[in-house]
């Protein structure tokens, strides 16, 4: 990727930066938010509110595991714990749903920062391991704790007036509140990867000890990245929290980490878009299949197990190879 | 005993006991596919549990007994661990591991799944084996038969593998092989079918596990997947670099939850994670493990 050169303090600008964003990107992303912006009249809101916060969710995995080789098994605890967080505060505190949802997104973030500093002590399957064992140790917490409502979560979380003006209570309008947060989230996110910042993560990803030996301090940007990662997956679980009025332990579940690795894969990882578009694949599966009991959980491995072995690229992966486009 | 009866202590120190003698033959499998594979075996949980089911189906189908259990149950798991290797694990060798992780992770996805369809979750009964059942009054305790059976079970498969792989000749040609595949390969040694044999063994050794559970816990399709994150810990606190480690830490750290569950129970099922948390920070290649 870079020639040798003396020069340890050398960052390549990334292609398209000086050019701010290329034209195929910015009809996509404007293509997106026609199509989202209409959405709500032609689906059930609530349904495309949970593609989006899920995309969002995808998307901030994505970035610590498409961009920078990272395989977070263990998501679902800042997914969760924001969750729980975000809908104590609008329910027993009384706070407005946006700082519900960022009082939850701190959490994620102050959480990230510890999960975050033990966990890039190890590299590789290790790493995966590591942090799914720590989500595990949320679970039990979420689990025991005595604010969390054990078994049953809480339920009946206010949605609350957005500043204390807007009513949320309409889907419609809490719609496109979550439509926001999405969509400033993905474009956040793609900020940070056309960055010199992102351009880093791209070298430790694909050879770290060569980004070592240049002179960047790996952990450094690993751990930032690993926070920012966990902060946008918060942002995603406070919001679901308050769209659905509802935290449980389900969202702090191993199951959840997997799923959210899964709309990764499936999607296409280290791609802009996939995230979002193997959201809508599994959420879409999950609720046309929910009545039947324990299949999604069989298709959802199943899916697992195509997508290893025969479309590991996934689905945008895919589709930005025979466009000859980075998507 | 520091304010705890002495049968509250004695009984969680066995229950202790009891789960690390599943978390060291879990580990143990765990560590013999990691070094021959390179590869996180996710499914570890679910094996375990199909080889609880797969007891209770040669019981309740064939009328196969326990002992008989012992054995076939290891063989036929292990053949079907043996299967998956060679059809979709090995495709993925020359890829990064963590495919093998996402594989292995959808397929006990889609075997937990099935299991949960054909049988519910409600989990169904085992009894013991009359030649285990009752047990023994130690006087500051009463000992069931059939754990202490597990225990012992435990330990010795646990020898008998750490015999196998540091003494034998298969076990030389399986070390050879971890170390260099290339060169063992070229030594006339089938490195391939090696692989398939190791995934196999270490997968019958979960299913052994399984059925060493199956008359304690009930026969469930989710009495894995908790356990198998545990292991995963387990293994991180260990270090992967030795059999002996991962049986001490096995049996350790069981141990250690069971003391939690008696001073402190609220903390019993998180100790594993915390401890795991210092070793990270004190040693992170585990207390086992060569530093990578």
């Amino acid at each position: 990727m870079m020639t040798a050169n003396g020069d340890a303090r050398i960052v390549l600008p990334a292609p398209g930066i000086a050019a701010g964003m290329p034209r195929h990107h910015v009809l996509i992303f404007a293509g997106l938010l026609v199509l989202l912006l209409l959405a709500p009249f032609v689906l059930y809101p609530v349904f495309v509110m949970d593609v989006l916060c899920f995309g969002l969710f995808a998307s901030a995995l994505n970035l610590l595991l498409g961009y920078n080789g990272l395989l977070s098994f263990g998501h679902a605890a800042f997914f969760g714990t924001s969750a729980y967080i975000a809908a104590y505060a609008a329910k027993d505190w009384g706070f407005t749903p946006e700082l519900a949802i960022l009082l939850g997104t701190g959490a994620a973030a102050l959480l990230g920062l510890v999960i975050g500093a033990l966990s890039i002590r190890r590299q590789g399957i290790y790493f995966a391991m590591v942090t799914l064992a720590f989500a595990q140790m949320v679970y039990f917490i979420a689990l025991q704790a005595p604010f969390t409502g054990g078994e049953n979560g809480i339920q009946a979380v206010p949605r609350g007036k957005l500043f204390g003006l807007v009513d949320l209570g309409n889907d419609l309008s809490l719609y496109f509140v979550v439509l926001v947060i999405a969509l400033g989230g993905m474009l956040a996110i793609y900020r940070i990867i056309h960055s010199p910042f992102g351009q880093v993560l791209k070298a430790i990803r694909d050879n770290e000890p060569r980004a070592i030996s240049i002179g960047y301090k790996v952990n450094r940007y690993k751990l930032a990245v690993f926070v920012m990662s966990a902060t946008l997956a918060g942002l995603a679980g406070g919001t679901k929290a308050i769209v659905f009025q509802l935290a449980s332990l389900t969202d702090a579940h191993w199951t959840m980490s997997g799923e959210v690795v899964l709309m990764t894969l499936l999607g296409g990882m280290g791609t802009i878009f996939g995230p979002l578009v193997g959201a809508a694949v599994v959420v879409g599966i999950q609720n046309y299949f929910s009545g039947v009991g324990a299949w999604v959980t069989v298709i959802e491995g199943a899916i697992f197990v195509l997508s290893v072995m025969l479309f590991r690229e996934g689905i945008v992966g895919i589709l930005a190879r025979w466009l000859k486009k980075s998507l | 005993m520091f304010g705890i009866p002495a049968q509250v202590l004695f009984g969680q120190l066995l229950l202790g006991l009891i789960n690390g003698s599943f978390y060291a033959l879990l580990s143990l499998g765990l560590a013999v596919i990691f070094g021959m594979l390179n590869v996180i075996n996710f499914a570890h949980g679910a094996l375990y549990m199909m080889g609880a089911f797969v007891a209770w189906m040669l019981l309740t189908y064939l009328g196969i007994n326990y002992w008989w259990a012992l054995l076939i149950t290891p063989i036929v798991v292990g053949a079907f661990g043996a299967l998956i290797e060679r059809t979709l694990i090995s495709r993925l060798y020359h890829l990064d591991h963590l495919y093998g992780l996402l594989l292995t992770f959808g397929l006990a996805l889609l075997i937990e799944g099935l299991f949960r369809n054909a049988y519910g979750v409600s989990g169904l009964p085992y009894t013991i084996p009359a030649a285990l059942a009752g047990g023994h009054n130690l006087g500051f305790m009463f000992l069931p038969n059939y754990r202490a059976w597990v225990i012992i079970a435990s330990l010795v498969v646990c020898a008998a593998t750490w015999v196998l792989i540091e003494k034998t000749r298969l076990g030389a040609y399986l070390r050879a092989a971890t170390e260099n595949p290339a060169l063992v390969g070229a030594f006339g040694i089938n490195v391939p079918r090696l692989i398939t044999l190791t995934y196999g063994f270490g997968v019958g050794l979960a299913a052994l596990a399984g059925v060493l559970a199956a008359p304690i816990y009930s026969v469930n399709p989710n009495m894995g997947a908790d356990l198998v994150i545990v292991v995963f810990a387990v293994v991180v606190i260990g270090g992967m670099g030795s059999i002996l480690g991962a049986v001490v830490s096995g049996f350790g750290l069981g141990i250690i939850e069971g003391l939690t569950r008696a001073f402190y129970p609220q903390g019993s099922s998180v100790v594993i994670f915390v401890i795991m948390a210092i070793v990270l920070l004190v040693k992170p290649a585990g207390l086992f493990g060569k530093t990578a």
